[in-house]
């Protein structure tokens, strides 16, 4: 299918729905990389105003991925909930865009739940395209998409955190100062989670138990995760280890997911084996996804219809559509880890951030933000200040915590223990219950909701610093 | 700091323990943050001495040193167009030397990492090296990646090219330098057909005799196996390697 437009006098013609939802994507390196960018400002209006046009229904019939090579393509259809979709079916993408702001503004929670699973990546992503960032903040906001494990997830007015206490080289008594700090700030809530350094099996079995039994002794309401290969987490959970959480790293296409080294059966098999352990208290969710802007096109693994390369925030919102179809407890987009070739500078970061929290948020998913930056990106603290508060007004469900935002593993910056207090400052947030009810029983909560400033050397906890 | 956290703070490089000023971090930390933060921005961003490199690199006597650029004219477009810093900026007129090995020394992301350590690595490495790998003259590639030295490698004819590049440098290692040793380099060698040898950063990384026995290790088994890569890891060379990884990413 061809589509043309014109703007200003001049005429435009696209090569499918896949060139004109990359064209009219705001710029950023990573589609210029691709060669799927708009060649310049007007052509990315004049693109903005055909998908504008187009109605919701092109979606379900134009593939961006085809269908017979791509099992993410087959999901999203297989999954796709027509009743849910009834309510919009007759909608154009602009009119989605307005119906989305008009729901946001009337509170509609209810509405924007109901008409998710009628929702398919492709459209979210399209309508995502003509919206300015604080239209993206005012309907993620609007949404609540709750889940839990030993905590809950996802309650309006809460900001919850990964606590992340990675070490070089997985020392024992490190990674358990680190999360003694991050407990002491109040951060980990959303899970205790460590990326390993090495791959080996009996690392990730030992930093399992390490985890655990900090879990059990202090009776902390949270769950863990030791980041490794899905494959593995299911052998260590056949082998009888304390796994919460499996972890994978999914894209938005098949070809993505296998330089995971994933499959779709995979994931529903470790699901599965995690569920079977029923280690939940408050609810059964148990997948933590990682994605991110950028991965599909690192592996090659980005081409479209036609063999057109595909955008990268379509592509993305394709790996939402995966997570979804697994019921995840936490999905987490890592937007600017993969470096200034993706994402160039803070601008760009921002604006992907936005994207894939209410792109996740929209298709129903617990979505979270590593807000973070490369020392090769053009980006600082700075701009991960106006990130995070913007995530936060938006009703982000959980950041990251790392030790003074320098993860020391894997040599990247993200959110600290202390900007978790800030973002909850200022924007009068509060732990997850059940996170809040531990800290003010271990005398960390102050009466205001703020977490107090005590001498760790005072606390039970100050034992983990053996 | 506390005397709670002084301890705690000698066992890990993470920022712990550093205190609060309402929520937020204490000045000091704020401050020493931005510092290394600076430090790690330099080192991507200050161009390489080519002119101090090359005159050190003649000292070590293994020929006339020459210089190559990539496609990517400048930093930004390094930056935003890996592929560019992939492939020579013009035709790579070396000349056939004949020798066994390539040498190539590249900015990378870090020039620093470069200018401090590929001259003292090269010294400890030549001598660890049987007589019949020959090295040529080394070659100095500016806005460079690693697939650079694939190019290079062809155009003098070598069966191996050991590539020494500027890692992309983390809040504390803004110095740390690669080795990637490629056996039969020309266009379009895959990375998992590359053998790295990272975190050479003396004092807190590999120190530069443990890298160069390492890479001299390698070097003899990639010529007895006749490749380098997975197979090179998994058969020949299975001595361990600290600080080592042999699958190479495309961070590069």
């Amino acid at each position: 299918m061809r589509y043309r437009q014109s703007l200003h006098g001049h005429g435009f013609e696209f090569d499918g729905l896949v060139e004109v939802l990359a064209r009219a994507t705001p710029l950023r390196s990573g589609d210029i990389l691709a060669g799927c960018a708009a060649r310049s400002d007007t052509e990315r209006v004049a693109a903005r105003m055909l998908l504008a046009d187009l109605p919701l229904t092109t979606f379900l019939e134009e593939q961006v991925v085809p269908a017979e090579s791509d099992d993410v393509t087959r999901l999203i259809l297989e999954t796709h909930d027509e009743d849910a979709f009834a309510q919009v079916s007759g909608l154009t993408v602009g009119a989605l865009r307005e119906w989305l702001l008009d729901a946001a503004a009337r509170r509609d929670t209810a509405a924007l739940t109901a008409v998710a699973p009628g929702l398919t990546p492709e459209m979210v992503a399209a309508v995502s395209k003509i919206m300015r960032n604080q239209d993206l903040i005012a309907v993620a906001a609007a949404t609540e998409v709750v889940t839990g494990f030993r905590t809950t997830m996802g309650l309006r007015g809460r900001l919850a955190t990964r606590l992340q206490p990675n070490h070089p080289t997985d020392d024992p008594s490190a990674i358990a100062a680190s999360i003694l700090d991050g407990l002491l700030l109040g951060s980990g809530d959303a899970l205790i989670g460590i990326n390993p350094a090495s791959d080996n099996p009996r690392t990730v079995a030992d930093l399992l138990r390490l985890v655990d039994e900090v879990r059990l002794r202090y009776e902390i309401p949270t769950q863990s995760c030791v980041l490794t290969h899905v494959t593995t987490t299911i052998d260590l959970i056949e082998a009888g280890l304390p796994v919460d959480l499996p972890f994978q790293s999914i894209g938005g296409t098949q070809g993505a997911n296998e330089g995971f080294g994933v499959t779709l059966a995979m994931l529903a098999e470790a699901d599965e084996a995690a569920r079977s352990l029923a280690r939940g208290t408050v609810g059964d969710e148990v997948m933590y996804f990682e994605t991110g802007q950028g991965s599909a096109l690192s592996t090659g693994a980005h081409l479209g219809s036609g063999g057109r390369p595909v955008d990268q925030q379509t592509l993305e919102a394709r790996a939402y559509g995966v997570a979804r179809a697994f019921r995840p407890f936490l999905v987490n987009t890592v937007v600017g880890f993969i470096g200034p070739e993706y994402l160039y500078d803070g601008k760009q970061i921002i604006r992907a951030g936005l994207e894939d929290h209410f792109c996740g948020k929209v298709l129903g998913v617990p979505m979270g933000v590593d807000v973070c930056y490369t020392n090769h990106a053009e980006a600082d603290s700075d701009d991960m200040d106006n990130l995070l508060t913007l995530l936060g007004v938006a009703g982000c469900t959980y950041v990251m915590a790392v030790p003074g935002a320098d993860d020391v593993m894997l040599g990247y910056q993200s959110t600290s223990f202390h900007d978790a207090l800030y973002a909850r400052q200022v924007l009068g947030k509060r732990p997850a219950p059940e996170l809040e009810e531990w800290l003010a029983s271990a005398g960390l909560l102050d009466p205001d909701g703020s977490v107090r400033d005590i001498d760790p050397a005072t606390t039970v906890l100050k034992e983990l610093a053996r | 700091m506390s005397e709670f956290w002084e301890s705690l703070r000698r066992a890990t490089p993470a920022r712990i323990g550093l205190g609060r000023a309402g929520n937020s971090i204490p000045t000091a930390e704020v401050l020493a943050f931005g510092a290394a933060h600076a430090a790690a921005r330099d080192a991507v961003h200050l161009p390489l001495d080519v002119h101090a490199l090359v005159e050190a690199l003649d000292g070590l006597a293994l020929g006339t040193p020459r210089v190559v650029a990539s496609a990517a004219p400048d930093r930004t477009t390094y930056l935003t167009r890996p592929d560019l810093g992939r492939v020579p900026g013009a035709d790579l007129e070396l000349g056939r030397g004949g020798a066994e090995m390539a040498v190539v020394v590249a900015d990378g992301l870090s020039a620093e990492a470069v200018a401090k350590h590929a001259v003292p690595l090269l010294e400890n490495l030549v001598p660890l090296l049987d007589s019949a790998t020959t090295v040529a003259a080394p070659v100095v590639a500016t806005q460079a990646r690693v697939a650079l030295g694939d190019h290079i490698g062809r155009a003098l004819g070598a069966r191996l090219v050991l590539v020494l590049i500027g890692e992309r440098p983390g809040l504390s290692s803004s110095d740390s330098l690669g080795a990637y040793l490629t056996w039969d380099p020309r266009p379009g060698v895959l990375d998992s057909a590359r053998n790295c040898v990272s975190n050479i950063r003396p004092p807190h990384g590999l120190d530069h005799a443990t890298a160069a026995r390492t890479i001299a290790g390698l070097v003899a088994g990639a010529r007895a196996l006749g490749a380098t890569g997975v197979t090179l890891k998994d058969g020949s060379f299975t001595a361990p390697l600290p600080g080592a990884t042999t699958t190479a990413t495309d961070r590069f």
